[in-house]
């Protein structure tokens, strides 16, 4: 304990001078964090880049078309509004933490919670869907479109379990994150001085819905209107 | 929440974004997200792909300056996001120039 322990605030870590440069710190490293992220998903986006544009293969443009009309557009359309209204809640939840109102603070919370299990629940079902389907690449893939165009569509499903798995993948470490989050705002942790864990919790998720906003025409809307 | 008030040295004081501007975000994502599903059944030849993507950045761009406050926060950040996004061009540029400069056998 330092000599001025009886005036610091509750929520400043010692290595810390005051509470701006704490959030500021805390800010940093999630933006640090997010960078490595954004490295992270880049090469999927790649490799969905260059079998995209035919340039490998060019029966691959009209094979990631066809591929793509297998995918339920209502059930992509309706998880995109389920993530960016989870955003909606996160950033409504950091308002309500910098103006002290603690209860609104944990609806927000709960709200963002299940929107995220929402979302995890309609993909669950899309991918039931695309089992069902035989969709999913390997030994049991079965295509029932043009056969010139069997390898592009299994690669398109290839991209499509590798981003969209990734992408859940952060959505469950998101949820994780945020039960923390709650359990602490439960017990008063947080308030307009210190609200550090839920403003970079809140970055982290951003993120995460900000992959799915360029995941969703990717996946969904390559020319859902042509006969391919 | 806590009622402990002896610290007036850390002034803490942080940009608070208002509900009205949250929820006019969050409007203007649905506006475009529905651009995005209407813009995707419309022809417009090889203009497709770049409208769709152009769309997608303007709602991550949104995101970003707001929900993640970008826009109030310091440069230093924005400068941090800008650099990655270079990175990743840098990263996409040379890797194309491998995979399209080289002699590909199709079967």
């Amino acid at each position: 304990m330092s000599e001025h322990a009886d005036t610091a605030h509750p929520a400043l870590r010692h290595h810390f001078d005051d509470l701006n440069q704490q959030h500021a710190a805390g800010t940093l490293g999630m933006w640090f964090f997010l960078v490595t992220e954004i490295l992270f998903f880049g090469p999927l986006f790649f490799t969905y880049a260059l079998f995209r544009s035919g340039s490998l293969d060019p029966s691959f443009q009209n094979a990631f078309i066809a591929a793509s009309h297998h995918q339920n557009i209502t059930l992509g359309l309706t998880n995109t509004i389920v993530l960016i209204a989870s955003s909606l809640t996160v950033a409504l939840g950091v308002y309500f933490a910098q103006t002290n109102k603690k209860k609104p603070l944990v609806l927000m919370l709960v709200l963002t919670l299940l929107c995220g299990v929402a979302f995890l629940v309609i993909k669950g079902i899309e991918y039931n869907q695309h089992f069902a389907h035989h969709l999913f690449p390997g030994q049991g893939f079965h295509w029932d479109g043009a056969p010139e165009l069997a390898r592009g569509g299994q690669m398109f499903y290839i991209l499509y379990f590798c981003m969209t798995g990734l992408h859940a993948f952060h959505m469950v470490i998101g949820i994780g994150i945020f039960i923390y989050i709650l359990m602490r705002a439960m017990r008063n942790d947080f308030s307009s001085d210190y609200y550090v864990p839920i403003e970079v919790s809140g970055l982290y998720w951003h993120f995460v819905d900000i992959v799915w906003i360029f995941l969703f025409p990717m996946l969904y809307l390559i020319d859902p209107a042509s006969k391919h | 929440m806590s009622k402990k008030k002896t610290y007036e040295a850390e002034d803490f004081s942080h940009h608070v974004t208002s509900m009205g501007t949250y929820f006019a975000i969050f409007a203007a994502l649905m506006v475009l997200t529905a651009l995005t599903v209407w813009v995707a059944f419309q022809d417009f030849g090889s203009l497709n792909v770049p409208i769709a993507f152009a769309i997608a950045t303007v709602k991550a761009t949104v995101v970003v300056l707001f929900f993640m406050h970008v826009i109030h926060s310091p440069k230093m950040t924005a400068a941090i996001l800008v650099g990655s996004i270079v990175f990743l061009g840098i990263l996409f540029l040379l890797t194309f120039s491998d995979y399209l400069s080289r002699f590909w056998p199709m079967a």
